[in-house]
């Protein structure tokens, strides 16, 4: 039982590590939330300049890989400010999340029929409220399943903070690899930590799903 | 007077939908609008609560020029219920929360107050029983029923009715026809576009015939419906009443 005590001796410092990687998984699930929304609005808005604006952003980020983009945050822009390799982390997953996010909300915006903006606007709702009261949370729902997806991505992007110096799972268990001589073993484990968070995440999507389709359209 | 239409004029692009329109529609009255599909009718309509906008023309509302602006047009907005063909209830709300929904988050009022009166207005159009359904579990008739009842919800002093009965089931029409002809006797300023002659005939105080991007004829129901003057409206009338 090679295996179970390997999993056993190094939990202390995996879960030291877990911890790390579920805080940087959720600031940048958040951030990217947030910082989606508004670039989605970019991306919907009357005026063409804003407009381009937003498409740009979104062209350049998925364009390029995310451990670039970490790198030039955390690496290139060490002349200019000096970031905490976490904070950059959380910066780089936010700003590579948020396009991807963008993405998928104007989808789902765009998914809302045009009489429900209509009957939004004809009861005297401005367009601020008519997003917020009706066109929101329908789109949610019809994106949810694509958000879930998206943010069990982001969990596992957290990852790729390990070559910044971020010590979270993935850092750890190369760390730990290298110094008991057997990379089979712990990134096996790793992997296992990865896929509990990631299930679970999963789980609570579909319950929150389950909860949203209610209404049933 | 509550509308007041002057030289309005809608294009698509290159295709002129109706130009030279003036009406006028009053306190209490009831106007429906016919004439052939294409013809501009639901434009028309749309564009007294400003969903559409003038290419030129003016429409004024109980004295106030509808601009675009989104400050007055929403002030105008609240003022002007609208019903539409496809109902456009809001499917994650209740029956209730449709209602409630302006009333409360658009006009301000206190919720209880609001909601003691959506089920006041579901009760009138007969659905009291559904405020907790959802819209997804009710019939076309009842949906549209649940739409009117929302758009009262602002207590509107003028009604626009965009062929509320076009999408039902024929069986359907007659329990939405019913509660507009209620509001009717109460006296609910009216503007409705509609295929249903006999709802026009009865109901109407003036019916207004849009055809060939103008005002044909208008009058009443007997006049306009039984003695068309011109030979547009006779055509019209002919192939629509001999169905």
């Amino acid at each position: 039982m090679q295996w179970l005590s390997d999993f056993i001796d190094t939990a202390p410092v995996f879960l030291d590590a877990l911890w790390l990687t579920l805080q940087l998984a959720l600031w940048s699930i958040v951030l990217a939330a947030v910082l989606g929304a508004v670039l989605a609005y970019c991306r919907l808005s009357r005026l063409g300049p804003v407009r381009a604006l937003a498409a740009g952003y979104v062209s350049l980020i998925r364009g390029t890989p995310l451990v670039t983009q970490l790198f030039i945050i955390y690496f290139g822009l060490a002349s200019i400010v000096t970031i905490e390799a976490f904070w950059a982390g959380v910066i780089g997953l936010s700003v590579h999340n948020a396009a991807y996010v963008a993405e998928i909300y104007r989808s789902g915006i765009q998914s809302v029929p045009t009489g429900q903006v209509e009957a939004g606007r004809s009861l005297g709702m401005s367009s601020w409220k008519t997003m917020r009261l009706v066109i929101a949370p329908q789109a949610l729902r019809t994106v949810l399943p694509s958000l879930g997806n998206q943010f069990i991505i982001a969990v596992k992007d957290t990852s790729v903070a390990a070559f910044i110096t971020v010590a979270e799972l993935f850092r750890t268990a190369q760390i730990v690899a290298a110094e008991k001589f057997r990379p089979l073993e712990f990134y096996v484990i790793v992997g296992i930590y990865y896929l509990v968070i990631v299930l679970l995440l999963s789980g609570g999507v579909r319950m929150l799903e389950r909860r949203m389709g209610r209404y049933g359209v | 007077m509550v509308v007041r239409i002057r030289g309005a004029a809608k294009a698509f692009g290159p295709v002129t939908v109706f130009e030279g329109i003036d009406l006028d529609v009053h306190q209490s009255e009831v106007v429906v609008l016919i004439g052939p599909s294409g013809a501009g009718k639901s434009t028309l309509l749309r564009c007294v609560n400003g969903l559409e906008r003038l290419d030129a023309g003016t429409i004024d509302i109980s004295g106030e020029r509808l601009s675009y602006q989104q400050g007055p047009l929403n002030r105008i907005r609240r003022n002007v219920g609208m019903v539409f063909q496809s109902f456009n209830l809001f499917p994650h709300m209740s029956v209730l929360g449709n209602v409630m929904c302006a009333p409360v988050k658009v006009a301000g009022r206190p919720r209880d107050e609001a909601r003691q009166e959506a089920r006041q207005l579901l009760d009138k159009v007969g659905l009291a029983d559904k405020c907790d359904s959802f819209p997804s579990s009710l019939s076309g008739g009842q949906r549209q029923r649940v739409a009117i009842a929302r758009a009262l919800a602002m207590r509107p002093q003028l009604m626009l009715f965009d062929e509320p009965t076009s999408a039902l089931d024929p069986e359907l029409v007659g329990e939405v026809l019913e509660v507009m002809r209620a509001l009717a006797t109460e006296g609910m300023t009216m503007i409705v576009v509609t295929h249903e002659m006999q709802f026009a005939r009865k109901v109407a105080d003036r019916v207004v015939l849009v055809a060939d991007g103008g005002i044909v004829e208008q009058g009443s129901p007997q006049a306009v419906l039984d003695e068309p003057a011109t030979p547009r409206a006779r055509a019209f009338l002919n192939a629509v009443l001999e169905r």
